[in-house]
This record gives C-alpha cells, sequence and structure tokens, in this order.
C-alpha cells in the first residue's frame, strides 16, 4: 500500500468542515416536534384558511426528546428533511397497497398531504396506514381530522386477513424510507464497483488510478485479513458474497450519519439486518460438507456428553446468525440514540431552565456529540468487519477438511 | 402477596430497566477493561507486534460490546413500551 501524503492544512480543513457538518444535521433534527405541532397550516396546496384542526395541538408543546428521537430511528413513508415555518418539507416516496376490495393502489406519500388527505380511503396517522369504512365522510372531504376519522371505524394492515380474501383487508407494500435507503446504497455501490470493474478490464496491467485505487486497498483487505485466513484454501467461492456484505454494510452504515438528508437508518432496521444474517445462516448450511454436520450431529467425545452438547450444537446454528443480526442492529440504533439524545439535551435543558442554560449545555453537547459522530464512523467501518469476519469463520467451519486425529 | 403486587407494579418495570442498562454497560466496561489492559501488557512485552494486536483488540472489543448491546436493546424496549 502507498502511503499518501494530504498537505497538513488541506488535512485539517476537510477534518473541521466534516466535523461542522456532521454535527449540524442533527441540530436541524430536533427542530422536528416543535414545528409538527405548529402544523395546522402545514398543508401546502389545496387547504386555505386552516388556523385550528379540532384543536387538537398547542401552539408550543414541550419538546418531547423520546418522540423526536425514535421518529429519527424508525421507518417512515416519506423522507422527512425539515421544518420550514411550520411546514413540512419532504421527499414523497410511493405508497403501494393492496387490498381485497380493491386491488392494487400507488400514489405518492404526498397525496396524504402529510395526514391532511385521505386517498382512496387510506389515511396515514402517525405513521401508520388505516383503512377508512366505506360511508365514513372524512375519506372524500378536504379536511381530514384523523382521530375523528379513526372513531368511525378503520381496517388496519392485516397480512392473514389479505390472503383468507377477507373484505376490508389491505396490505402495505411502500417503498418506506428504509427501502429507499437500501435502493440508495446499492445505487451507490453499483456506481462505485462497475466503474473499478471497467477500468479493470480495460487496462488489466496498469496501475490503478482515481476510484480504483481507493478500493484495492479495502478490497485486497477483505480478501487477505478476513477471507482467506477465516475460510482456508476455498475462499474464492465465498468471496463474492463477503465482499458485498462488507461494502453493503460499511456503505448503509455510513448513509446513516449523513445529516440533512432525511436520516436514514438502514442497518439500524432489525429487518434488515435479520436477512443479512439469513443470507449467512443459508450460505453456511448449504455448504456444509459431511464434517460440518457430524461436529454438530456426532462429535468425538464421550456419548454420555451427546445429550448436552448436541441441543447446544443445534442451537448454535441457529443462535449465531441471530447474534450477527443483533449485534449489528443494536450497535448502530444505539450509536444514532445516542448522538440524538445528546442533541435533545440541548433543548431539554433549554426548556427546564431557560435559553442561557440551553445555550451553555449546547457547547458540551456539542463536543460530545462531535466526538460520538467520530466514534461512529469508526464503529461504521468496525460492525462491518466484524460481520464479515464472523461469517467467514461460519463459511470456513462448514467447508472445513478435516484431518482426523 | 406483598411482593408480588409490588413485582407487578408497571412502575417497577422501568426501574428494572435502567438497572438493567446500567448493570449491561458495567459488564461492557469491565469485559473490554480486561481486554484493552491484556493488549497494552503484551503490547509492552512486544512493541514490534503493536499493529497486529491493536487490531485483534479492536475485534475482541466489538464482540464483547455486542452482548453489552443486547441488554441495552432490551432495557430499551422494556422502557418504551
Amino acid at each position: 500500500m502507498l502511503n499518501y501524503r494530504l498537505d497538513k492544512a488541506s488535512t485539517l480543513f476537510f477534518l473541521l468542515v466534516s466535523l461542522a457538518v456532521l454535527t449540524s444535521g442533527n441540530l436541524s433534527a430536533t427542530e422536528d416536534t416543535h414545528a409538527d405541532v405548529v402544523d395546522s397550516t402545514a398543508v401546502v396546496e389545496s387547504h386555505d384558511g386552516h388556523s385550528n384542526e379540532g384543536g387538537s395541538h398547542n401552539e408550543h408543546e414541550a419538546f418531547n426528546a423520546g418522540e423526536m428521537i425514535m421518529h429519527h430511528v424508525t421507518d417512515a413513508h416519506d423522507i422527512h428533511l425539515m421544518d420550514v415555518g411550520g411546514h413540512p418539507v419532504s421527499i414523497p416516496l410511493p405508497i403501494i397497497l393492496y387490498s381485497t376490495d380493491d386491488g392494487l393502489s400507488v400514489f405518492l406519500s404526498s397525496a396524504f398531504h402529510h395526514g391532511h388527505a385521505a386517498k382512496n380511503r387510506y389515511i396515514i396517522d402517525h405513521g401508520h396506514i388505516y383503512r377508512l369504512g366505506e360511508n365514513n365522510p372524512f375519506a372524500t372531504s378536504e379536511s381530514l381530522n384523523a382521530d375523528e376519522a379513526l372513531s368511525m371505524g378503520y381496517t388496519q394492515e392485516n397480512w392473514g386477513g389479505v390472503f383468507a380474501g377477507e373484505p376490508g383487508a389491505f396490505i402495505d407494500l411502500s417503498l418506506t424510507k428504509t427501502a429507499a435507503g437500501i435502493v440508495l446504497t446499492v445505487i451507490i455501490m453499483f456506481i462505485v464497483f462497475m466503474s473499478i470493474a471497467k477500468a479493470y478490464t480495460r487496462n488489466p496491467n496498469e496501475a490503478p488510478k482515481g476510484i480504483q485505487s481507493l478500493m484495492e486497498p479495502i478490497i485486497l483487505f477483505v480478501r487477505d485479513e478476513i477471507a482467506k485466513p477465516s475460510v482456508g484454501p476455498r475462499y474464492e467461492k465465498f468471496l463474492p458474497y463477503l465482499l458485498t456484505i462488507f461494502f453493503f454494510i460499511w456503505t448503509a452504515n455510513m448513509l446513516g450519519l449523513i445529516p440533512f438528508i432525511g436520516g436514514f437508518n438502514v442497518t439500524g432496521n432489525i429487518a434488515v439486518t435479520m436477512v443479512l444474517a439469513l443470507f449467512t445462516f443459508v450460505i453456511t448450511n448449504l455448504s456444509g460438507n459431511k464434517y460440518y454436520w457430524k461436529h454438530i450431529f456426532a462429535p468425538d467425545i464421550p456419548k454420555p456428553l451427546y445429550i448436552l452438547m448436541i441441543p447446544i450444537e443445534v442451537m448454535g446454528v441457529f443462535i449465531k446468525p441471530i447474534v450477527l443480526c443483533a449485534r449489528l442492529f443494536a450497535n448502530i440504533t444505539a450509536g444514532h440514540i445516542i448522538i440524538l439524545a445528546f442533541m435533545s439535551l440541548i433543548f431539554i435543558f433549554a426548556n427546564q431552565y431557560g435559553t442561557g442554560a440551553g445555550f451553555g449545555v449546547s457547547i458540551v453537547s456539542l463536543a460530545f456529540a462531535i466526538f460520538m459522530n467520530i466514534m461512529e464512523i469508526l464503529v461504521a467501518f468496525l460492525q462491518a468487519y466484524v460481520f464479515t469476519l464472523l461469517s467467514a469463520l461460519y463459511f470456513g467451519a462448514a467447508v472445513e477438511e478435516h484431518a482426523h486425529h | 402477596m406483598e411482593i408480588l403486587t409490588i413485582l407487578l407494579d408497571l412502575a417497577n418495570a422501568y426501574m428494572g430497566a435502567g438497572i438493567g442498562a446500567g448493570v449491561a454497560a458495567i459488564g461492557a466496561g469491565i469485559g473490554i477493561g480486561k481486554i484493552g489492559g491484556s493488549a497494552l501488557e503484551s503490547m509492552a512485552r512486544q512493541p514490534e507486534a503493536i499493529g497486529d494486536i491493536r487490531a485483534n483488540m479492536i475485534v475482541a472489543a466489538a464482540l464483547v460490546e455486542g452482548a453489552a448491546f443486547f441488554g441495552i436493546i432490551v432495557c430499551l424496549l422494556i422502557a418504551l413500551k
């Protein structure tokens, strides 16, 4: 590996700018709950003169840190960027719903007008989609009061009902924020790696340049430090999967740290990490040779110990991927929650003890949040490395050729 | 019966979640402290192996922290439900 020496001044400049960007994004995150509350005029297009929507919101609700954090860490049906003057600004995502009555409904989430309109009798309330009854007046009215509309009867997402053909049941297949994050990660990976592959095929014997020389040491690192020593001599079969999983997890983790784009939490979603762990589980057990299964069901130990070891080994087969899933999910989600909690401290102090206390705390809070963001960059890489390393170790155990004692 | 009613009180679930999170942090602290301690000792004994030791220390720390995070997530789920 070559050593690149950057000019000291430009390195410092880059670090300062990135720190400022990393932390400032979190500040805009906390304006959320405030502006959401003043949202009786938040509807942008067709609603004029809406001063008080059923009186269910105060002008200044106290800052609710738990709610703000949960809003940022959980999934959503659009990409909420910020609130401008009480109006939420967000990137709409496609809502895809299938119901037994009406079949497939596909429309953009902007049709819901942030919870102020119904579309095809569907409404969205606090992130959940509900279907109003047939004669519900709110289904066609211009103004929607979610609580009142729901009190007149509704159906919720019901997978069992749809498969059984129940009337009124529907399922939600929308492309949510997390899924959009996955698509974004995949697009980034495609762009980077297809250009690298093209560069290698076009100039096979030349020195690498550009993005190729950035990625090559990392790819070699995965091959030489993770795949070869952990899998053993048959590593080439598993190398594509290991590289993919490493870069996907790393890119998705880093995506979650970028501020101002809406806060993606891809790997912090347990469904996503569960699928990744499922891939490892399937590949391990499909490529297990007879020594692998022998170690689980007939290990070389005294027969009376079988009654203890076999259940443990069988549980281990399932527990190891579950642990992979939970480790990644917990690390990433905990990191996001900690950063958001530090920034919330500022607003909690400001609400409790006055703006002066808020300013004072903001210095300390900012310092900790900067430190946590830097730590999270390390964690992003580290968790990808640990997931890939453990997957490689499991593959190695599955294809191990056994030299019998 | 007194104890049962006390134990089933929801407020104590929150307290349990708080204590659990604290104990998980203690566990992580002890584990990573031991890893860091022995890593530093071996680096002092063999300065030429510092790079290898550092890499393995970080990996082991990540694994131990994973276990601590289990506890944290369970406590968080209790506190938020």
